[in-house]
Protein backbone atom coordinates (compact mmCIF):
# COMPACT_ATOMS: atom_id res chain seq x y z
CA UNK A 1 0.00 0.00 0.00
CA UNK A 2 1.79 3.56 -1.34
CA UNK A 3 0.22 7.23 -0.41
CA UNK A 4 -1.61 6.93 -3.68
CA UNK A 5 -3.18 3.81 -2.96
CA UNK A 6 -7.20 4.28 -3.04
CA UNK A 7 -9.76 2.05 -2.12
CA UNK A 8 -13.21 0.70 -2.94
CA UNK A 9 -15.25 3.61 -2.60
CA UNK A 10 -12.99 5.32 -5.21
CA UNK A 11 -14.27 2.78 -8.22
CA UNK A 12 -17.98 2.74 -6.98
CA UNK A 13 -19.23 4.01 -10.14
CA UNK A 14 -16.75 1.41 -12.32
CA UNK A 15 -18.50 -1.27 -9.98
CA UNK A 16 -22.07 0.11 -10.53
CA UNK A 17 -21.36 0.10 -14.14
CA UNK A 18 -20.24 -3.29 -14.42
CA UNK A 19 -22.06 -5.34 -12.11
CA UNK A 20 -25.51 -2.97 -12.31
CA UNK A 21 -25.71 -2.04 -8.43
CA UNK A 22 -23.67 -0.55 -5.64
CA UNK A 23 -20.86 -3.08 -4.97
CA UNK A 24 -19.35 -0.91 -2.51
CA UNK A 25 -21.23 -2.92 0.56
CA UNK A 26 -20.78 -6.33 -1.13
CA UNK A 27 -18.64 -8.94 1.09
CA UNK A 28 -15.42 -10.37 -0.99
CA UNK A 29 -13.23 -13.37 -0.06
CA UNK A 30 -9.89 -13.75 -1.14
CA UNK A 31 -9.61 -17.36 -3.06
CA UNK A 32 -5.52 -16.48 -2.00
CA UNK A 33 -5.40 -15.70 1.94
CA UNK A 34 -9.47 -16.63 2.78
CA UNK A 35 -9.72 -12.63 4.02
CA UNK A 36 -12.71 -11.16 3.84
CA UNK A 37 -13.67 -7.77 3.51
CA UNK A 38 -16.49 -5.06 2.11
CA UNK A 39 -15.39 -4.12 -1.37
CA UNK A 40 -15.04 -0.51 0.03
CA UNK A 41 -11.91 -1.18 2.30
CA UNK A 42 -10.34 -3.48 -0.69
CA UNK A 43 -7.03 -1.66 -2.11
CA UNK A 44 -7.44 0.01 -5.52
CA UNK A 45 -4.71 0.69 -7.93
CA UNK A 46 -5.45 2.65 -11.05
CA UNK A 47 -2.58 2.85 -13.17
CA UNK A 48 -4.74 4.04 -16.29
CA UNK A 49 -4.13 0.61 -18.23
CA UNK A 50 -6.84 -0.58 -16.25
CA UNK A 51 -7.89 -1.08 -12.55
CA UNK A 52 -6.75 -3.57 -10.02
CA UNK A 53 -7.89 -4.49 -6.49
CA UNK A 54 -6.36 -6.14 -4.27
CA UNK A 55 -6.45 -7.75 -1.17
CA UNK A 56 -5.31 -6.03 1.91
CA UNK A 57 -4.21 -8.83 3.79
CA UNK A 58 -1.82 -10.26 0.92
CA UNK A 59 -1.89 -8.41 -2.04
CA UNK A 60 -3.26 -11.01 -4.13
CA UNK A 61 -5.02 -9.47 -7.24
CA UNK A 62 -8.52 -9.97 -6.38
CA UNK A 63 -10.14 -8.04 -9.58
CA UNK A 64 -9.48 -6.46 -12.59
CA UNK A 65 -10.90 -3.94 -14.97
CA UNK A 66 -9.34 -3.05 -18.12
CA UNK A 67 -11.93 -0.99 -20.80
CA UNK A 68 -10.97 -1.94 -24.11
CA UNK A 69 -12.30 -0.17 -27.29
CA UNK A 70 -15.45 1.12 -25.38
CA UNK A 71 -16.13 -2.28 -23.25
CA UNK A 72 -14.73 -3.35 -20.24
CA UNK A 73 -13.04 -6.30 -19.36
CA UNK A 74 -14.05 -8.03 -15.90
CA UNK A 75 -11.83 -11.01 -14.42
CA UNK A 76 -12.64 -11.73 -10.87
CA UNK A 77 -10.72 -14.91 -10.80
CA UNK A 78 -9.09 -13.65 -7.71
CA UNK A 79 -12.45 -13.82 -5.64
CA UNK A 80 -13.11 -16.97 -3.75
CA UNK A 81 -16.72 -15.21 -3.51
CA UNK A 82 -18.63 -11.92 -3.92
CA UNK A 83 -21.86 -11.38 -2.02
CA UNK B 1 -22.63 11.97 -27.24
CA UNK B 2 -21.05 13.98 -24.97
CA UNK B 3 -20.95 17.58 -24.33
CA UNK B 4 -17.99 19.68 -24.56
CA UNK B 5 -16.54 21.50 -21.52
CA UNK B 6 -15.45 24.70 -22.51
CA UNK B 7 -12.18 25.49 -21.84
CA UNK B 8 -11.12 21.64 -20.91
CA UNK B 9 -7.87 20.60 -23.18
CA UNK B 10 -5.05 17.53 -22.05
CA UNK B 11 -2.04 19.49 -21.23
CA UNK B 12 0.35 18.82 -23.70
CA UNK B 13 3.94 20.34 -25.00
CA UNK B 14 4.83 20.56 -28.36
CA UNK B 15 7.33 18.21 -29.97
CA UNK B 16 8.09 17.28 -33.23
CA UNK B 17 6.26 15.18 -35.24
CA UNK B 18 8.52 12.95 -36.02
CA UNK B 19 9.30 11.89 -32.21
CA UNK B 20 5.62 11.30 -31.26
CA UNK B 21 3.90 8.48 -32.76
CA UNK B 22 0.31 8.25 -33.71
CA UNK B 23 -2.19 9.45 -30.34
CA UNK B 24 0.24 10.52 -28.44
CA UNK B 25 1.04 13.59 -26.85
CA UNK B 26 4.26 15.02 -25.31
CA UNK B 27 4.42 15.56 -21.43
CA UNK B 28 7.54 16.73 -19.03
CA UNK B 29 5.55 14.98 -16.62
CA UNK B 30 6.28 10.75 -15.27
CA UNK B 31 3.46 9.78 -14.25
CA UNK B 32 3.64 6.94 -11.79
CA UNK B 33 0.99 4.15 -13.22
CA UNK B 34 1.59 0.87 -10.47
CA UNK B 35 -1.14 -2.32 -10.67
CA UNK B 36 0.29 -2.80 -7.23
CA UNK B 37 2.22 -1.85 -3.79
CA UNK B 38 5.90 -0.84 -4.34
CA UNK B 39 7.83 -3.15 -3.50
CA UNK B 40 11.27 -2.58 -1.41
CA UNK B 41 13.15 -5.11 -1.82
CA UNK B 42 16.68 -5.25 -0.11
CA UNK B 43 19.82 -4.77 -2.28
CA UNK B 44 21.14 -7.84 -0.46
CA UNK B 45 18.33 -9.78 -1.56
CA UNK B 46 17.65 -8.40 -4.58
CA UNK B 47 19.18 -10.68 -7.97
CA UNK B 48 18.61 -10.78 -11.61
CA UNK B 49 18.17 -14.02 -13.38
CA UNK B 50 17.39 -15.74 -16.33
CA UNK B 51 16.02 -19.59 -16.43
CA UNK B 52 15.21 -21.92 -19.39
CA UNK B 53 18.78 -21.65 -20.85
CA UNK B 54 21.02 -24.72 -20.75
CA UNK B 55 21.96 -23.53 -17.09
CA UNK B 56 20.24 -20.62 -14.78
CA UNK B 57 22.07 -17.74 -14.47
CA UNK B 58 21.63 -15.15 -11.61
CA UNK B 59 23.53 -12.16 -10.27
CA UNK B 60 23.48 -10.31 -6.83
CA UNK B 61 23.46 -6.79 -7.18
CA UNK B 62 27.17 -6.52 -6.61
CA UNK B 63 27.51 -8.99 -9.44
CA UNK B 64 24.61 -6.66 -11.41
CA UNK B 65 26.48 -3.39 -10.59
CA UNK B 66 30.14 -4.84 -11.54
CA UNK B 67 28.75 -5.51 -15.08
CA UNK B 68 29.37 -2.84 -17.74
CA UNK B 69 26.75 -0.36 -18.39
CA UNK B 70 25.88 2.40 -20.48
CA UNK B 71 23.80 5.96 -20.46
CA UNK B 72 21.24 6.62 -22.79
CA UNK B 73 18.90 8.66 -23.84
CA UNK B 74 15.51 7.53 -25.16
CA UNK B 75 11.96 8.46 -25.95
CA UNK B 76 9.24 6.72 -24.06
CA UNK B 77 6.00 5.81 -24.99
CA UNK B 78 3.02 4.94 -22.67
CA UNK B 79 0.14 2.97 -24.25
CA UNK B 80 -1.84 5.66 -22.31
CA UNK B 81 -1.35 8.17 -24.87
CA UNK B 82 1.57 10.36 -22.90
CA UNK B 83 5.61 10.25 -24.90
CA UNK B 84 8.57 11.87 -22.99
CA UNK B 85 11.14 12.57 -24.58
CA UNK B 86 15.08 12.48 -24.14
CA UNK B 87 14.68 10.69 -20.85
CA UNK B 88 17.92 9.48 -19.91
CA UNK B 89 18.55 5.91 -17.87
CA UNK B 90 22.15 4.29 -17.16
CA UNK B 91 21.63 0.15 -17.36
CA UNK B 92 23.24 -3.06 -17.86
CA UNK B 93 22.12 -4.36 -21.71
CA UNK B 94 20.19 -7.04 -22.11
CA UNK B 95 23.12 -8.05 -24.25
CA UNK B 96 25.39 -8.48 -22.11
CA UNK B 97 23.20 -10.07 -19.15
CA UNK B 98 21.57 -12.67 -22.48
CA UNK B 99 25.45 -13.12 -23.48
CA UNK B 100 25.80 -15.48 -20.05
CA UNK B 101 23.94 -17.74 -20.63
CA UNK B 102 23.50 -20.54 -23.79
CA UNK B 103 19.88 -20.63 -24.72
CA UNK B 104 17.77 -21.27 -27.89
CA UNK B 105 14.14 -19.61 -26.65
CA UNK B 106 12.68 -16.83 -28.70
CA UNK B 107 10.71 -15.48 -26.37
CA UNK B 108 11.05 -13.97 -22.61
CA UNK B 109 8.89 -13.43 -19.80
CA UNK B 110 9.53 -10.85 -17.49
CA UNK B 111 9.16 -10.91 -14.23
CA UNK B 112 9.06 -8.22 -11.27
CA UNK B 113 9.09 -8.01 -7.36
CA UNK B 114 5.44 -7.79 -6.64
CA UNK B 115 3.90 -10.47 -9.80
CA UNK B 116 4.44 -8.51 -12.42
CA UNK B 117 4.84 -10.00 -15.94
CA UNK B 118 5.06 -9.08 -19.75
CA UNK B 119 6.73 -10.76 -22.37
CA UNK B 120 8.71 -9.87 -25.66
CA UNK B 121 10.56 -11.64 -27.95
CA UNK B 122 14.20 -12.60 -27.14
CA UNK B 123 15.29 -10.56 -30.12
CA UNK B 124 13.38 -7.25 -29.17
CA UNK B 125 15.68 -7.51 -25.92
CA UNK B 126 19.22 -7.95 -27.75
CA UNK B 127 20.85 -5.23 -30.60
CA UNK B 128 21.26 -2.37 -28.30
CA UNK B 129 17.18 -2.36 -27.65
CA UNK B 130 16.79 -3.59 -24.26
CA UNK B 131 18.29 -2.55 -20.72
CA UNK B 132 18.07 -3.41 -16.94
CA UNK B 133 18.01 0.47 -15.92
CA UNK B 134 19.47 1.46 -12.40
CA UNK B 135 19.63 5.30 -12.69
CA UNK B 136 17.29 7.51 -13.94
CA UNK B 137 18.04 11.34 -14.71
CA UNK B 138 21.55 10.57 -13.23
CA UNK B 139 20.50 9.70 -9.83
CA UNK B 140 19.64 6.02 -8.21
CA UNK B 141 16.17 4.68 -9.93
CA UNK B 142 13.11 5.83 -7.41
CA UNK B 143 11.26 2.28 -5.75
CA UNK B 144 7.99 4.22 -7.18
CA UNK B 145 9.60 4.05 -11.34
CA UNK B 146 10.68 0.80 -10.32
CA UNK B 147 14.14 1.05 -8.64
CA UNK B 148 16.30 -0.49 -7.68
CA UNK B 149 16.04 -1.75 -11.34
CA UNK B 150 13.70 -1.78 -14.09
CA UNK B 151 13.78 -3.45 -17.39
CA UNK B 152 13.77 -0.35 -20.41
CA UNK B 153 12.59 -1.08 -23.79
CA UNK B 154 12.05 2.30 -25.20
CA UNK B 155 10.98 0.77 -28.94
CA UNK B 156 7.51 -0.59 -27.47
CA UNK B 157 5.74 0.37 -25.44
CA UNK B 158 6.17 1.17 -21.52
CA UNK B 159 3.92 -1.21 -19.93
CA UNK B 160 7.23 -3.82 -21.57
CA UNK B 161 9.23 -1.93 -19.35
CA UNK B 162 8.61 -3.58 -16.47
CA UNK B 163 9.20 -1.99 -13.47
CA UNK B 164 10.88 -3.94 -9.85
CA UNK B 165 12.56 -6.38 -12.39
CA UNK B 166 14.12 -9.70 -10.98
CA UNK B 167 14.91 -11.64 -14.03
CA UNK B 168 13.25 -13.28 -17.42
CA UNK B 169 12.02 -16.66 -18.20
CA UNK B 170 12.94 -17.86 -21.49
CA UNK B 171 10.61 -19.64 -23.54
CA UNK B 172 9.36 -21.26 -26.62
CA UNK B 173 5.96 -19.76 -26.93
CA UNK B 174 5.65 -16.08 -26.57
CA UNK B 175 2.56 -16.70 -23.75
CA UNK B 176 0.79 -13.02 -22.99
CA UNK B 177 2.09 -11.13 -19.36
CA UNK B 178 -0.56 -9.46 -16.80
CA UNK B 179 -1.38 -7.00 -19.07
CA UNK B 180 -1.58 -8.78 -22.20
CA UNK B 181 -4.06 -11.29 -20.81
CA UNK B 182 -6.46 -8.77 -20.11
CA UNK B 183 -6.41 -7.63 -23.98
CA UNK B 184 -3.44 -5.45 -24.34
CA UNK B 185 -1.27 -5.70 -27.54
CA UNK B 186 1.16 -9.20 -27.35
CA UNK B 187 3.74 -6.84 -29.19
CA UNK B 188 3.34 -3.42 -28.70
CA UNK B 189 5.17 -1.15 -31.17
CA UNK B 190 3.69 2.61 -30.64
CA UNK B 191 4.40 3.44 -34.27
CA UNK B 192 2.53 0.78 -35.30
CA UNK B 193 -0.22 1.69 -32.49
CA UNK B 194 -0.60 -1.65 -31.63
CA UNK B 195 -2.29 -1.08 -28.02
CA UNK B 196 -4.91 -3.78 -27.80
CA UNK B 197 -4.84 -7.44 -29.07
CA UNK B 198 -5.71 -7.16 -32.74
CA UNK B 199 -4.88 -4.21 -33.98
CA UNK C 1 -36.78 7.82 -32.18
CA UNK C 2 -34.64 6.18 -29.71
CA UNK C 3 -37.39 5.00 -26.47
CA UNK C 4 -37.50 7.16 -23.37
CA UNK C 5 -33.93 6.96 -21.56
CA UNK C 6 -34.82 5.81 -17.73
CA UNK C 7 -32.03 7.82 -16.04
CA UNK C 8 -30.33 5.50 -13.57
CA UNK C 9 -27.72 6.38 -11.33
CA UNK C 10 -25.40 4.60 -13.55
CA UNK C 11 -25.53 6.40 -16.61
CA UNK C 12 -23.83 10.11 -17.51
CA UNK C 13 -26.43 12.67 -16.82
CA UNK C 14 -25.21 16.41 -18.46
CA UNK C 15 -24.76 18.83 -15.55
CA UNK C 16 -24.57 22.66 -15.92
CA UNK C 17 -22.38 24.57 -13.51
CA UNK C 18 -24.90 26.86 -11.90
CA UNK C 19 -22.51 28.63 -9.35
CA UNK C 20 -19.09 28.56 -8.71
CA UNK C 21 -18.13 29.71 -5.27
CA UNK C 22 -14.27 30.13 -4.27
CA UNK C 23 -13.37 28.24 -0.70
CA UNK C 24 -10.11 29.04 -0.37
CA UNK C 25 -6.91 29.59 -2.37
CA UNK C 26 -7.35 25.69 -3.97
CA UNK C 27 -10.62 24.91 -3.72
CA UNK C 28 -13.67 26.04 -5.03
CA UNK C 29 -17.18 24.48 -4.68
CA UNK C 30 -19.60 24.16 -7.89
CA UNK C 31 -23.21 24.20 -8.00
CA UNK C 32 -24.22 21.81 -10.41
CA UNK C 33 -28.01 21.69 -11.91
CA UNK C 34 -28.75 17.67 -13.25
CA UNK C 35 -32.09 17.71 -15.06
CA UNK C 36 -33.94 14.84 -13.44
CA UNK C 37 -31.61 14.23 -10.61
CA UNK C 38 -32.50 11.94 -8.36
CA UNK C 39 -30.92 12.71 -4.76
CA UNK C 40 -28.00 11.63 -2.67
CA UNK C 41 -27.33 10.73 0.72
CA UNK C 42 -24.71 12.10 3.03
CA UNK C 43 -20.88 10.95 2.40
CA UNK C 44 -21.98 9.60 -1.43
CA UNK C 45 -19.63 10.90 -4.27
CA UNK C 46 -20.17 11.65 -8.22
CA UNK C 47 -18.30 10.99 -10.85
CA UNK C 48 -17.77 13.76 -13.62
CA UNK C 49 -16.27 13.82 -16.47
CA UNK C 50 -14.88 16.28 -19.08
CA UNK C 51 -14.53 15.87 -22.54
CA UNK C 52 -12.21 18.27 -25.19
CA UNK C 53 -12.97 19.45 -28.48
CA UNK C 54 -10.76 17.12 -29.68
CA UNK C 55 -12.94 14.01 -28.12
CA UNK C 56 -10.54 13.56 -25.74
CA UNK C 57 -12.27 12.69 -21.71
CA UNK C 58 -11.01 12.93 -17.77
CA UNK C 59 -12.79 11.32 -15.24
CA UNK C 60 -12.54 11.81 -11.65
CA UNK C 61 -14.79 11.28 -8.41
CA UNK C 62 -15.96 14.03 -6.24
CA UNK C 63 -17.38 13.58 -3.34
CA UNK C 64 -20.99 15.95 -2.54
CA UNK C 65 -20.14 18.06 -0.49
CA UNK C 66 -24.27 18.85 0.24
CA UNK C 67 -26.97 17.35 2.35
CA UNK C 68 -29.93 15.07 1.03
CA UNK C 69 -32.36 17.54 -0.38
CA UNK C 70 -29.61 20.54 -0.98
CA UNK C 71 -28.32 21.38 -4.67
CA UNK C 72 -25.68 19.11 -5.47
CA UNK C 73 -22.26 20.73 -5.17
CA UNK C 74 -19.14 19.44 -5.11
CA UNK C 75 -16.08 21.08 -3.93
CA UNK C 76 -12.64 19.96 -5.56
CA UNK C 77 -9.28 20.93 -4.71
CA UNK C 78 -6.74 21.43 -7.02
CA UNK C 79 -3.83 19.67 -7.50
CA UNK C 80 -0.96 20.85 -8.58
CA UNK C 81 -0.62 17.98 -11.17
CA UNK C 82 -3.57 17.33 -11.81
CA UNK C 83 -5.44 17.44 -15.41
CA UNK C 84 -9.16 17.67 -14.12
CA UNK C 85 -8.95 19.97 -10.84
CA UNK C 86 -7.21 22.76 -11.80
CA UNK C 87 -10.16 22.82 -14.76
CA UNK C 88 -13.03 22.91 -12.09
CA UNK C 89 -10.80 25.64 -9.98
CA UNK C 90 -9.63 28.03 -12.13
CA UNK C 91 -11.40 27.18 -15.21
CA UNK C 92 -15.03 26.53 -15.18
CA UNK C 93 -17.61 28.79 -15.37
CA UNK C 94 -21.52 28.93 -14.97
CA UNK C 95 -23.02 27.45 -17.67
CA UNK C 96 -20.52 25.53 -18.27
CA UNK C 97 -21.15 21.91 -19.05
CA UNK C 98 -20.12 18.57 -17.71
CA UNK C 99 -20.79 15.40 -17.00
CA UNK C 100 -21.85 13.74 -13.96
CA UNK C 101 -22.65 9.71 -12.81
CA UNK C 102 -24.17 9.31 -9.42
CA UNK C 103 -25.20 9.44 -7.01
CA UNK C 104 -22.68 6.69 -5.47
CA UNK C 105 -21.26 4.87 -2.60
CA UNK C 106 -23.31 2.47 -0.15
CA UNK C 107 -20.41 2.42 2.75
CA UNK C 108 -19.44 5.77 3.28
CA UNK C 109 -22.17 6.88 4.04
CA UNK C 110 -24.45 8.57 6.96
CA UNK C 111 -28.19 8.90 8.10
CA UNK C 112 -29.81 10.13 11.30
CA UNK C 113 -30.84 6.29 11.93
CA UNK C 114 -27.21 5.58 11.86
CA UNK C 115 -26.93 6.28 15.08
CA UNK C 116 -23.57 7.79 16.97
CA UNK C 117 -21.87 9.12 18.55
CA UNK C 118 -19.64 10.22 15.56
CA UNK C 119 -15.95 10.76 15.20
CA UNK C 120 -15.61 12.46 11.72
CA UNK C 121 -11.98 12.76 10.98
CA UNK C 122 -11.39 15.06 8.16
CA UNK C 123 -7.36 15.22 6.72
CA UNK C 124 -7.84 18.10 4.10
CA UNK C 125 -10.23 17.76 1.28
CA UNK C 126 -11.88 14.60 3.17
CA UNK C 127 -13.70 17.59 4.89
CA UNK C 128 -16.10 17.55 2.36
CA UNK C 129 -18.26 13.99 2.72
CA UNK C 130 -17.99 14.68 6.64
CA UNK C 131 -19.24 18.27 5.89
CA UNK C 132 -22.27 16.37 4.18
CA UNK C 133 -23.06 14.08 7.04
CA UNK C 134 -22.74 17.52 9.48
CA UNK C 135 -25.35 19.45 7.44
CA UNK C 136 -27.79 16.06 7.20
CA UNK C 137 -27.41 15.77 10.77
CA UNK C 138 -28.96 19.35 11.31
CA UNK C 139 -31.50 18.72 8.40
CA UNK C 140 -32.84 15.52 9.91
CA UNK C 141 -32.49 17.13 13.17
CA UNK C 142 -30.42 14.26 14.56
CA UNK C 143 -28.36 14.84 17.91
CA UNK C 144 -26.21 12.55 18.07
CA UNK C 145 -22.89 13.89 19.47
CA UNK C 146 -19.85 14.63 16.81
CA UNK C 147 -16.54 15.87 16.85
CA UNK C 148 -15.05 16.54 14.07
CA UNK C 149 -11.03 15.96 13.86
CA UNK C 150 -9.91 18.61 10.96
CA UNK C 151 -6.50 18.22 9.71
CA UNK C 152 -5.01 20.85 7.52
CA UNK C 153 -1.76 22.58 6.45
CA UNK C 154 -2.54 26.29 7.75
CA UNK C 155 -5.63 28.23 8.46
CA UNK C 156 -6.38 29.49 5.22
CA UNK C 157 -6.50 25.94 3.74
CA UNK C 158 -9.54 25.24 6.55
CA UNK C 159 -12.69 25.09 3.89
CA UNK C 160 -15.95 26.14 5.11
CA UNK C 161 -14.09 27.55 7.91
CA UNK C 162 -16.73 30.11 8.46
CA UNK C 163 -19.74 27.29 8.85
CA UNK C 164 -17.12 24.98 11.26
CA UNK C 165 -16.59 28.42 13.35
CA UNK C 166 -19.99 28.14 14.72
CA UNK C 167 -21.17 24.74 14.24
CA UNK C 168 -24.94 23.36 15.46
CA UNK C 169 -25.36 22.39 18.86
CA UNK C 170 -23.83 19.03 19.49
CA UNK C 171 -21.17 18.88 17.19
CA UNK C 172 -17.54 19.94 18.13
CA UNK C 173 -14.85 20.95 15.52
CA UNK C 174 -11.46 20.37 16.91
CA UNK C 175 -8.67 21.87 14.32
CA UNK C 176 -5.21 20.62 13.81
CA UNK C 177 -3.10 22.54 11.41
CA UNK C 178 0.00 20.95 10.30
CA UNK C 179 2.65 23.51 8.92
CA UNK C 180 1.30 26.84 9.75
CA UNK C 181 -0.75 28.41 12.28
CA UNK C 182 -1.71 32.03 13.26
CA UNK C 183 -0.32 33.72 16.03
CA UNK C 184 -1.91 33.57 18.90
CA UNK C 185 -2.88 29.92 17.71
CA UNK C 186 -3.94 28.05 20.95
CA UNK C 187 -4.65 24.69 18.88
CA UNK C 188 -3.31 21.61 17.46
CA UNK C 189 -0.01 22.15 15.34
CA UNK C 190 0.86 18.89 14.21
CA UNK C 191 0.13 16.10 12.44
CA UNK C 192 -2.53 13.55 13.86
CA UNK C 193 -1.15 11.02 16.08
CA UNK C 194 -2.38 8.65 18.53
CA UNK C 195 -1.80 10.86 21.63
CA UNK C 196 -4.39 13.29 19.54
CA UNK C 197 -6.54 10.42 19.13
CA UNK C 198 -6.64 9.53 22.54
CA UNK C 199 -7.59 13.35 24.01
CA UNK C 200 -10.43 13.69 20.96
CA UNK C 201 -12.03 10.46 19.79
CA UNK C 202 -15.02 9.22 21.85
CA UNK C 203 -14.15 6.50 24.55
CA UNK C 204 -14.39 3.21 22.72
CA UNK C 205 -17.00 1.84 25.36
CA UNK C 206 -19.60 4.81 24.02
CA UNK C 207 -19.88 2.37 20.84
CA UNK C 208 -18.84 5.10 18.52
CA UNK C 209 -18.88 5.49 14.88
CA UNK C 210 -15.93 6.66 12.88
CA UNK C 211 -15.72 8.41 9.22
CA UNK C 212 -12.57 8.60 8.54
CA UNK C 213 -12.11 10.74 5.22
CA UNK C 214 -8.41 12.65 3.07
CA UNK C 215 -4.96 11.39 1.93
CA UNK C 216 -4.00 7.34 2.11
CA UNK C 217 -1.74 8.24 4.68
CA UNK C 218 -3.80 10.12 6.90
CA UNK C 219 -6.76 7.83 6.66
CA UNK C 220 -4.37 4.74 7.25
CA UNK C 221 -2.76 6.28 10.49
CA UNK C 222 -6.26 7.51 11.63
CA UNK C 223 -7.82 4.19 11.08
CA UNK C 224 -4.79 2.33 12.65
CA UNK C 225 -4.60 4.72 15.51
CA UNK C 226 -8.73 4.56 16.30
CA UNK C 227 -8.66 1.09 16.54
CA UNK C 228 -5.72 0.81 18.71
CA UNK C 229 -7.80 2.52 20.78
CA UNK C 230 -10.20 0.17 20.89
CA UNK C 231 -12.59 1.02 18.20
CA UNK C 232 -13.88 -2.01 16.35
CA UNK C 233 -12.91 -1.50 12.62
CA UNK C 234 -16.10 -2.59 11.35
CA UNK C 235 -17.01 0.97 13.49
CA UNK C 236 -14.28 2.28 11.98
CA UNK C 237 -15.15 3.82 8.08
CA UNK C 238 -12.71 5.03 5.35
CA UNK C 239 -12.29 6.42 2.27
CA UNK C 240 -8.79 7.37 0.80
CA UNK C 241 -8.34 9.84 -1.39
CA UNK C 242 -4.71 9.06 -2.82
CA UNK C 243 -1.22 11.05 -2.50
CA UNK C 244 -2.64 14.84 -2.98
CA UNK C 245 0.66 15.73 -3.68
CA UNK C 246 0.85 17.96 -0.99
Amino acid sequence: MDDDTLDGNAIGGLLAEVFGADMTMAVSTCASCGAVSVVAELAVYRPRLGTVVRCRSCDSVLMVFVSLHGTTCTDLMGLASLS
Amino acid sequence: MSPVSRGFHRKREAAPADRVPPGQYVTRDFPVLSAGPTPHTPLSAWTFSISGGREPKSWTWEEFRALPTETLTRDIHCVTRWSKLDTTWQGVSLDVLLAAVEYESRYALAFSDGGYTTNLPVADLLGGKAWVAFNYEGAPLGAEHGGPARLLVPHLYFWKSAKWVRGLRLRDTDEPGFWENYGYHIYGDPWREQRYAGD
Amino acid sequence: MAGTAVRGRLTWQIATVARVTRETASTVTLLLEVPGWPGHRAGQHVDIRLTSDDGYQAERAYSIASAPGEPLTITVERLDDGEVSPYLTEEARPGDQLEVRGPIGGYFVWEAETGGPLLLAAGGSGVVPLRAIVRERSLAGSSVPVRLLYSSRSWEDVIYSSELDSPPDGVEVIHTLTRSQPPSWHGYARRVDRQMLAEVAWPSADRPLAYVCGPTNFVEAVAAGLVGLGYPAGRVKTERFGATGQ
